[in-house]
């Protein structure tokens, strides 16, 4: 079967310093990778290069078997790949947490009654049930984590890319995280500094550092 | 920071339809501050005035509100007697305080308070987010609507991002003096908040681009106008007139 992602070649700088050079990194249907890396090693840098968020100087980035440059390009890649935000607060813009869950669904067309069951079907999965009329800034950190991965999967992506999902949540919060990657989603990239999650969550793990991609087991 | 405290209420004010309470607010705007002389005015506040009974807002947030309003109208009340000509009520000197100039600060006090509170009353009783759909309604441009939008749902962030740096300014001992360090400091702050909601905008647009924003937030709900909405909006465009026949 055809790779999801298949970045070749790609080389990276903020204002002339060199965040990463020549790195090649591919995701498989059904593969569960995770990253790790010191910080500012580039990781998130990695996964925005993916979703077409940032422009690599060097190298080629194909999603789904096709080229993609332009940002016409990544619109399907954006529809199609969910990516969780490291920090949340910047991920949740609208006034509720429904309307926020819905955002995404009816943006992909989706009319008002299945957005809205969507949202249901999403808040009873992460166990957000009664926080759907709440005002998103309002909410506390762990839930404004968890609403946002929320609002991630409503879009129903092929492919996650997930930034510190387990930041800033509790054990019970992050046992819910777990459980819905092991049972719901089937292809993800993790970025993460929490060693149980990583190990928990994937079955792939390749290390950042200097400037290289590794894989470490 | 707490910025809705007026919505949070119960009162019929709260419930009626956000569009009706925008129309009769704009209509009340034009009619009031177009008033000329004092009793016309006068009339328009006891209007507003009436609305704030019905709506019963917090009465010390209500008015410290209005005091910082007044402030700014203080100012009014030291240039316009004293620049305004006309027959001589009272002589400072080589200065002369004017009857009609004092007429004239008192026709403006009055038309911003009853402006004010008719804005709490009206306007303060519906939440930022049922406005902004209101506003959509009423074909208000959607840039501006987007642009209040996010203004509302990021003052807070900016907020606590401001108060991260106090924190950490005063935790390192800083006492505001009437020196470079001080004004450094200081400057430092204001540029720290700038970059920090440019960098917030632009991860923010790039979360929207990551869900298929596409220049428009979808809605979700919808306003129905019902009688109490039409006979509100018609007592009270019927009581503008009355207000302008009788003078």
């Amino acid at each position: 079967m055809d790779s999801i992602i298949r970045l070749k070649d790609i080389s990276f700088a903020y204002n002339k310093k060199m965040v990463f050079q020549n790195v090649d990194f591919v995701v498989n249907p059904g593969e569960r990778i995770g990253l790790i890396g010191p910080n500012g090693s580039g990781k998130t840098t990695l996964l925005q290069i993916i979703m077409g968020l940032l422009k690599p100087q060097r190298g080629t980035i194909e999603v789904f078997g096709k080229m993609r440059k332009t940002d016409a390009d990544f619109l399907e890649v954006r529809r199609k790949i969910g990516f969780l935000f490291q920090n949340s607060e910047n991920q949740l813009f609208c006034p509720t947490v429904k309307e926020d869950i819905a955002f995404g669904p009816l943006n992909l067309g989706k009319s008002k009654d299945e957005a809205l069951r969507i949202v249901k079907e999403t808040c009873d999965i992460l166990g957000l049930n009664g926080l759907e009329d709440m005002v998103t800034h309002k909410l506390s950190g762990g839930e404004k984590r968890l609403v946002a991965l929320a609002t991630v999967i409503a879009m129903k992506p092929l492919c996650f890319l997930l930034d510190e999902p387990s930041a800033e949540l509790d054990e019970d919060a992050i046992e819910r995280v777990l459980s819905y990657l092991k049972n719901y989603a089937s292809t993800y990239v993790v970025v993460s500094h929490d060693k149980r999650f990583i190990e928990a969550a994937t079955e792939k793990i390749y290390i950042l550092k200097d400037g290289k991609l590794r894989l470490l087991t | 920071m707490h910025l809705e405290e007026f919505a949070e209420g119960k009162s019929i004010l709260h419930n009626l339809d956000p569009r009706v309470k925008i129309i009769v607010f704009v209509v009340f705007s034009i009619f009031c501050v177009l008033a000329p002389g004092v009793k016309l005015p006068l009339f328009f506040l006891f209007y507003s005035l009436a609305l704030l009974f019905i709506a019963r807002p917090n009465t010390k947030a209500f008015i410290s509100r209005l005091a910082m309003a007044n402030l700014f109208i203080g100012i009014v009340w030291i240039f316009i007697p004293l620049s305004y000509k006309g027959n001589t009520y009272l002589a400072l000197g080589s200065m002369n305080v004017s009857q009609e100039g004092i007429q004239y600060a008192v026709s403006i006090t009055l038309k911003s308070n009853a402006v004010i509170i008719g804005t709490i009353a009206l306007i303060s009783t519906s939440s930022a987010f049922r406005l902004a759909h209101a506003m959509l309604h009423l074909k208000v441009p959607k840039k501006l609507i987007i642009l209040f939008f996010l203004f509302y749902r990021y003052i807070t962030v900016v907020h606590e991002e401001y108060l991260t740096i106090k924190r950490a300014i005063l935790l390192r001992g800083f006492v505001p003096r009437t020196d470079i360090h001080t004004y450094r400091t200081f400057a430092y702050m204001v540029g720290g908040l700038l970059i920090k909601s440019y960098e917030r905008a632009e991860e923010i647009y790039k979360a929207m681009l990551c869900r298929g924003f596409g220049g428009s937030f979808p809605l979700l709900d919808h306003f129905r106008m019902g009688h109490r909405d039409a006979l509100f909006l018609l007592l009270s465009i019927l009581t503008f007139f009355a207000f302008w026949m009788k003078s």
